[in-house]
């Protein structure tokens, strides 16, 4: 479990991380997320003690971090999968980390077979890796010392698609045995497939958390019917409130249920519903469109 | 997700029996560090053979009678005086610049161990680039005299063995001092010269010339390197060494402990 309390960071008059606040539940993957630059990195540096807090703290498992004994046993870290010396061959990497925490050198081979990085690639040096192999080394050095918790800052950047549903496995197994994680991206399609909570992230604050399931709810429905009046007649006539988008279907701002439920009412016959009427992406680009970097086209 | 009711496992401490990451073995990652890299492994080999080179051109050009233990082991001690600082640059830089200070940190937070294992590991380099010099320089010695009728004399004494060993740890840490104070290879290599030269040519000027064995290491260190030290000259040298490397270490580990370690 991680508990971030009113972290915040200051550099000069500029405030990067103002007063953030949340909690990781054990058997959670947790996904953290925001647009480039609105501090997220600067936060999970914190929670790791590389940058020192100008407030506030955070424990993990109840202890502070830099309190931890030999932390890599605990926690798994992965900042940035480009920050290794480029002279280093894979397995070397693996094999400081190892020392450093006391493992044996069969968990170095056992991580690299984890993550899928071949013989061959394990002897090449981190400066000929792709960003892909970059972050399934790094993957597999936040899991060497067999931790409780991850913190893993943009792990699927630079994975294909495959890539991406190989860690969302990796990180739900990790979860179901009572593991922490908290992931940051500021693509919300990663964090779409990989998370189940959400803490979003917008100019150093929070602007929204909770369940990815209520999030989507929040966002409205969007259904579809072959009979496109009669579904009109029958969303009017149980007083919701709702759109129609460019390609006919309506986005209804209530959840599926209630959606359903007038359909049924009306009989109308409905060829799709689903959550997210308007889109995580919309909410997301709206909740942090005072800090985007690009005004958001409505 | 943020309800403050305790789940089962909320209270869950880290496991009681991790325990802190032994100093030993933080000194042994260090130096693991210092030639598991292409370029960590060529600046070690580079000094080895290098260290050879120098002997080995004075056992075929020098005169007969300067083929003595003394002079093989200072033509060493030049090389060795240029590139041991470079390596205990490079020992702390590549944290910053190869940006492996990342995990290096998180995996032991408590930066004072780090500094300190730095410290052990520069000194343990230091030591092993000595002791490689004077077993070079004795087998020297033997060729000199089987080869070429060479003066072959062993005078060197205790004293030779902890003059050299001294002037080539004080680089070696100078250079650690250094590299801690600007965390950038580039800029402490650069500076780790320029700042002797500079120094060497502003003492030359007659009037301060009296403050060179106090402020000028290259006067400070000059009897090390001829064996020729006195009373005064150790006070020399240790004033000039607590200005010059005591100083900038503690500067550079106050650095350490405090700087923010970022990626980009």
């Amino acid at each position: 479990m991680i508990v971030v309390e009113q972290l915040t960071k200051r550099y000069g008059a500029y405030t990067a991380v103002d007063h953030v606040s949340f909690t990781v539940e054990p058997g959670s993957v947790t996904g953290f997320l925001g647009p480039n630059g609105a501090g997220k990195s600067t936060t999970m540096r914190m929670m790791v003690g590389l940058t020192p807090p100008s407030g506030g703290a955070s424990t993990i498992l109840g202890v502070p971090y830099h309190e931890l004994n030999n932390p890599g046993r605990t926690v798994g870290v992965l900042l940035d999968a480009s920050a290794q010396h480029a002279g280093r061959t894979g397995r070397e990497v693996l094999r400081l980390g190892a020392m450093v925490m006391g493992l044996p050198d069969d968990r170095v081979e056992e991580m690299l077979t984890l993550v899928g990085l071949n013989e061959d690639e394990a002897k090449r040096r981190v400066g000929n890796y792709s960003l892909g192999m970059r972050q399934r080394l790094g993957i597999a050095h936040a899991l060497l010392g067999d931790p409780e918790v991850l913190i893993l800052d943009e792990p699927a950047n630079g994975l294909d698609p495959a890539g991406i549903r190989w860690m969302r496995g990796l990180l739900r197994g990790f979860a179901e045995r009572g593991g922490t994680v908290l992931l940051s991206s500021h693509l919300i399609h990663e964090i779409e497939v990989i998370a189940d909570e959400l803490v979003v992230i917008g100019s150093g604050s929070i602007v929204a958390q909770g369940s990815k399931e209520s999030m989507l709810t929040a966002a409205g429905s969007l259904v579809r019917a072959l009979d496109r009046d009669a579904l009109h007649g029958a969303l009017d006539s149980a007083g919701l409130d709702f759109t129609s988008d460019a390609s006919g279907a309506f986005v209804v701002q209530a959840s599926t249920a209630q959606v359903g439920t007038a359909a049924l009412a009306g009989g109308v016959v409905l060829t799709e519903l689903r959550n997210g009427g308007s889109g995580l992406e919309d909410m997301f680009l709206e909740l942090t469109a005072a800090d985007a970097r690009e005004e958001v086209l409505s | 997700m943020t309800s403050q009711v305790a789940t089962p496992s909320a209270g869950r401490r880290p496991a009681p029996e991790i325990a802190r990451v032994p100093f030993a073995r933080l000194v042994k990652v260090e130096l693991r560090k210092s030639y598991d890299t292409r370029a960590g492994f060529w600046l070690l080999t580079t000094i080895g053979v290098i260290s050879a080179l120098a002997v080995v051109i004075l056992l075929f050009v020098g005169k007969t009678q300067d083929l003595t233990y003394d002079n093989f082991t200072a033509a060493t001690g030049i090389p060795q005086g240029i590139l041991l600082p470079v390596l205990g640059i490079l020992l702390v830089t590549s944290e910053w610049t190869q940006r492996t200070g990342l995990v290096t940190f998180t995996l032991e937070p408590n930066r004072w161990r780090i500094a300190a294992a730095k410290v052990v590991a520069a000194v343990a380099l230091g030591l092993i680039a000595v002791v490689l010099a004077y077993a070079v320089a004795a087998l020297a010695n033997l060729a000199g005299m089987a080869l070429r009728d060479g003066s072959g004399s062993w005078t060197f004494g205790i004293d030779g063995f902890t003059d050299i060993t001294i002037l080539q740890l004080l680089g070696i840490l100078g250079g650690l001092a250094f590299g801690m104070v600007l965390l950038n290879s580039a800029a402490a290599i650069v500076l780790s010269f320029a700042v002797p030269t500079v120094l060497a040519i502003v003492f030359a000027w007659n009037k301060i010339a009296s403050a060179a064995p106090w402020l000028d290491p290259s006067t400070a260190q000059g009897p090390l390197q001829t064996h020729d030290m006195t009373g005064e000259d150790w006070v020399h040298l240790l004033v000039n060494s607590v200005i010059w490397v005591g100083l900038p270490l503690a500067l550079g580990i106050w650095r350490l402990l405090r700087s923010e370690v970022k990626s980009a």
